[in-house]
């Protein structure tokens, strides 16, 4: 069922063992910019109207990665899922690489990780290939390339109730990473972990993981923000509006170890305390 | 399944009630010495069952033809009648209620009616099995089939999924486990419906063997025949089970449909 290492012929020319980050982009759409204008929500419920999103407008170049912190409930999610095309805003217009209606062309990981128990890992992970039409055995053979590379090789037909917080999360984020899109959604990807994996998630992640793709994070942990992003925008108590951008001024590569120098630090104090005033 | 018995153990403890049952039975009647066509011992039953092996074994396989050819009418309008009840919010709000509706018209009266249509042949025994057991079959595809996490759609829509995608990626697989347990609680009733439908009117069957039987003031014969339903209900429903365990290992290892097993430790 599943291509061993020795079955995965190569569509043309001969592989090198290891695949590097590069590689991977490479074999991804190019980059887009994102141009929200305007964005209002609200939603009805029981006859009351509860505005949500308040008039965002914010741009993200192509290629950049910003974040988005906010208190718990101020419509994060409802912002990812409008820049997703799941939801129509009441007003304003999303636009991604300069067309509107974004549905399908990004790549979107749920806060939770939305792997499907009847599914193996590597199946899960190379689910968003298969919706987009790639053959399931080509959707398999890209999965486990990155499976070798991730550490997760020998757990490709484990189901995911086997796996460990962690592995469940890289299964849930390859699988974003293989889906086609012009940029990355992340909806609180780490939140549902512990500290210690959150961290080495993170770790991970700044270890060349990312691809070059336009990426929108939405979190509640000011670190995390702070470590993987460009800039960080934080948002307001419901309805959420900007109440500060700042851009982040740490060059890359960055490691773990950033978040131990001191302007980290007072950058990190900085964000809180705007984002604790707003949660008060 | 819960936390997993021994496998001797837990066939044992399933075992048990039934075989104190039938002890007290046996001692009940010899003790007071009942009158067999009043109540016949397991014993006698027993040996009426051996006596009339062949007998039994004739109806059965009619009953059981019944039962499974009823069934898989069922499945099939179950099946559809689910998906259509998920596919159009219309069909749902005028055909849901009136399926309930038919859940509440009597068998008793409707069987001798559906002889008075359709004869002493199988149609109508067919026809009081699907009418038994269509209804638990389409109420766990459309419960199923709208129980998908809306975490799991909204994936696969932003991953641009269409509808018949949404379906054959989500909601069908996440509908397999509901279904199993709407087609167990069929089963079940498959075998009395079948018997049912003789019952009112037909030429063989377990059914007939019983109203024979009873005429005949057979009584032990009569509960050889019921001990015959019962092996056959269960047998049915065995095999459900071991088709769902087959087809669905991901949902037979973990508790339920919604998974409550601990991670397994974290190998890097």
């Amino acid at each position: 069922m599943i291509p061993t290492s020795s079955s995965i012929t190569t569509d043309g020319g001969a592989r090198p063992s290891s695949i590097t980050p590069e590689r991977i982009e490479n074999a991804l759409p190019g980059e887009s910019d994102l141009s929200v204008r305007s964005v209002s929500k609200s939603y009805t419920l029981r006859g009351h109207e509860l505005p949500v999103l308040h008039d965002l407008t914010f741009d993200v170049q192509p290629g950049e990665f910003v974040a988005f912190v906010g208190p718990s409930g101020s419509g994060k999610s409802t912002l990812l899922n409008i820049l997703a095309g799941l939801e129509a805003p009441d007003s304003g217009e999303v636009l991604l690489g300069g067309r509107g209606n974004p549905l399908g062309r990004t790549a979107y990981m749920p806060q939770k990780d939305g792997l499907m128990p009847w599914r193996s890992a590597l199946d899960n992970a190379a689910l968003g290939l298969e919706v987009q039409g790639t053959p399931r055995g080509r959707a398999r053979e890209s999965a486990s390339e990155l499976f070798a590379i991730a550490g997760l090789e020998g757990f490709e037909r484990s189901r995911p109730s086997e796996l460990s917080g962690g592995m469940r999360q890289r299964v849930a984020f390859l699988r974003t990473l293989l889906t086609r899109g012009e940029a990355m959604l992340l909806d609180e990807p780490f939140g549902a972990l512990d500290a210690l994996t959150r961290s080495e998630m993170h770790e991970w992640l700044l270890g060349g993981w990312r691809d070059r793709r336009t990426t929108v994070l939405v979190t509640h942990d000011v670190e995390e923000a702070l470590l993987l992003s460009d800039r960080v925008y934080t948002l307001s108590r419901r309805p959420a509006t900007i109440l500060n951008v700042q851009t982040v001024p740490f060059s890359r590569p960055r490691s773990l170890e950033t978040t131990a120098t001191p302007e980290f630090q007072s950058a990190r104090a900085e964000l809180l305390a705007a984002v604790r005033l707003e949660a008060r | 399944m819960g936390p997993s018995l021994p496998r001797a153990r837990a066939f044992l403890l399933a075992l048990a009630p039934a075989l104190v049952l039938l002890a007290l039975w046996e001692w009940f009647v010899r003790a007071f010495g009942v009158d067999p066509v009043f109540l016949p011992a397991p014993s006698r039953v027993a040996k009426a069952g051996f006596d009339s092996a062949g007998l039994l074994v004739v109806a059965a396989r009619q009953t059981m033809l019944e039962a499974v050819l009823g069934l898989a009418l069922a499945f099939a309008a179950g099946v559809l009648l689910g998906l259509a009840i998920d596919l159009s919010p219309v069909v749902r709000r005028t055909l849901y209620p009136l399926l309930v509706v038919s859940q509440t018209i009597p068998m008793i009266a409707l069987a001798p009616l559906l002889v008075l249509w359709f004869g002493f042949g199988i149609t109508p025994k067919l026809l009081v099995v699907a009418l038994v057991c269509f209804f638990p079959i389409a109420v766990a595809v459309a419960d199923g089939l709208g129980s998908a996490e809306p975490e799991m759609i909204r994936l696969v829509q932003s991953m641009g999924a269409g509808r018949r995608q949404l379906y054959l990626k989500v909601r069908v697989p996440q509908s397999l486990p509901y279904v199993f347990s709407g087609l167990k609680i069929a089963v079940t009733y498959g075998v009395i419906g079948a018997i049912f439908g003789e019952y009112v009117g037909g030429y063989e069957g377990l059914g007939i063997l019983m109203q024979t039987a009873k005429n005949s003031f057979q009584t032990d014969v009569v509960f050889a025949a019921i001990f015959v339903t019962a092996v056959l209900s269960i047998g049915l429903f065995l095999m459900v089970s071991v088709a769902e365990r087959l087809l669905l290992p991901w949902h037979a290892r973990s508790a339920g449909p919604t998974e409550t097993r601990e991670p397994a430790q974290a190998g890097r």
